[in-house]
């Protein structure tokens, strides 16, 4: 069986590789796909506490950041429509004005 | 065991890849490749539904949007113009170390802290029974009697998500 702390390591590679992506990409549909890549991270995290636990809370938060995601995604994916179709352009660099 | 470090080394490799690709088309796939492999992470952990889950709704459903995206923007490059990247100054550049560090410290602590005396709990945990554990039907109880009211909750977000999603990209008359 595999102990606890590997899929706790895992998770967090994951999690700092979804941190990195956020921060050092200038193209705003990548930062959301690295958010989806730190949600999966939590994700496996709590799968894991829950089975090492031996309830099902683990799988039901999960399904919870699921729907959660869903939403961020549509919402997100929306976003990005509007901006590219007022600026042409995905760098978020250049979405610096709240009015125009 | 083995299923582990192999599904394990591809979702890593391949988030690495979608963080680090230039084309947003090819991160959207490779993320897929990703969750594909937590899928199966999920089954070794016992948690089917996870898995299915994982595979229709964020691999078959969230992803399609985001390749839809993709495609309808037609946006497979990032813009590297000249200016595109201003040079950061060092001020920020130091705040985000600091800010680095402190994760670093934060998952550091939080995983010796978990680890200690938890591990050998996989085996053999309290109320640790496979078939309970496994079955559809219990997380479904749960569900639907220890979280009814989160799960209703749920249904209005979505629902908010879906009115903002139409009003945020309605094209301005």
């Amino acid at each position: 069986m595999v102990p606890l702390g590997h899929y706790l390591i895992l998770s967090a590679i994951l999690f700092a590789t979804g941190t990195m992506g956020v921060f050092l990409r200038r193209n705003v549909i990548t930062m959301l796909l690295s958010i989806e890549v730190m949600l999966n991270a939590v994700n496996l995290a709590f799968i894991a506490f829950g089975r090492t636990h031996g309830s099902v809370d683990g799988q039901v938060i999960m399904f919870f950041v699921v729907t959660v995601a869903a939403a961020e995604a549509a919402i997100g994916l929306a976003l990005v429509i509007a901006l590219f179709r007022h600026r042409e352009s995905l760098n978020p660099d250049v979405f610096t004005s709240l009015k125009w | 065991m083995l299923l582990f470090y192999l599904f394990g080394a591809i979702a890593v490799g391949a988030s690495l890849l979608v963080v680090l690709g230039r084309n947003p088309m090819h991160s959207v796939l490779l993320l897929i490749v990703s969750f594909a492999a937590l899928a199966g992470l999920y089954i070794g952990l016992e948690a089917p539904f996870a898995a299915v889950v994982q595979i229709i709704i964020y691999a078959g459903a969230i992803m399609v949007l985001f390749l839809f995206v993709v495609m309808l923007l037609n946006a497979h490059r990032e813009d590297d113009a000249p200016g595109a990247r201003p040079g950061l100054a060092h001020g920020p550049l130091r705040a985000g170390a600091v800010l680095a560090l402190l994760l670093v410290a934060e998952l550091g602590w939080a995983l010796t802290r978990a680890g200690r005396g938890e591990g050998d709990l996989l085996a053999s945990g309290p109320g640790a029974d496979p078939a309970a554990l496994q079955s559809v039907r219990s997380l479904g109880n749960v569900l639907f009697t220890e979280y009814s009211l989160a799960f209703e909750v749920t249904s209005i977000l979505i629902i908010v998500a879906m009115v903002g999603a139409v009003v945020l990209a309605r094209r301005e008359s």
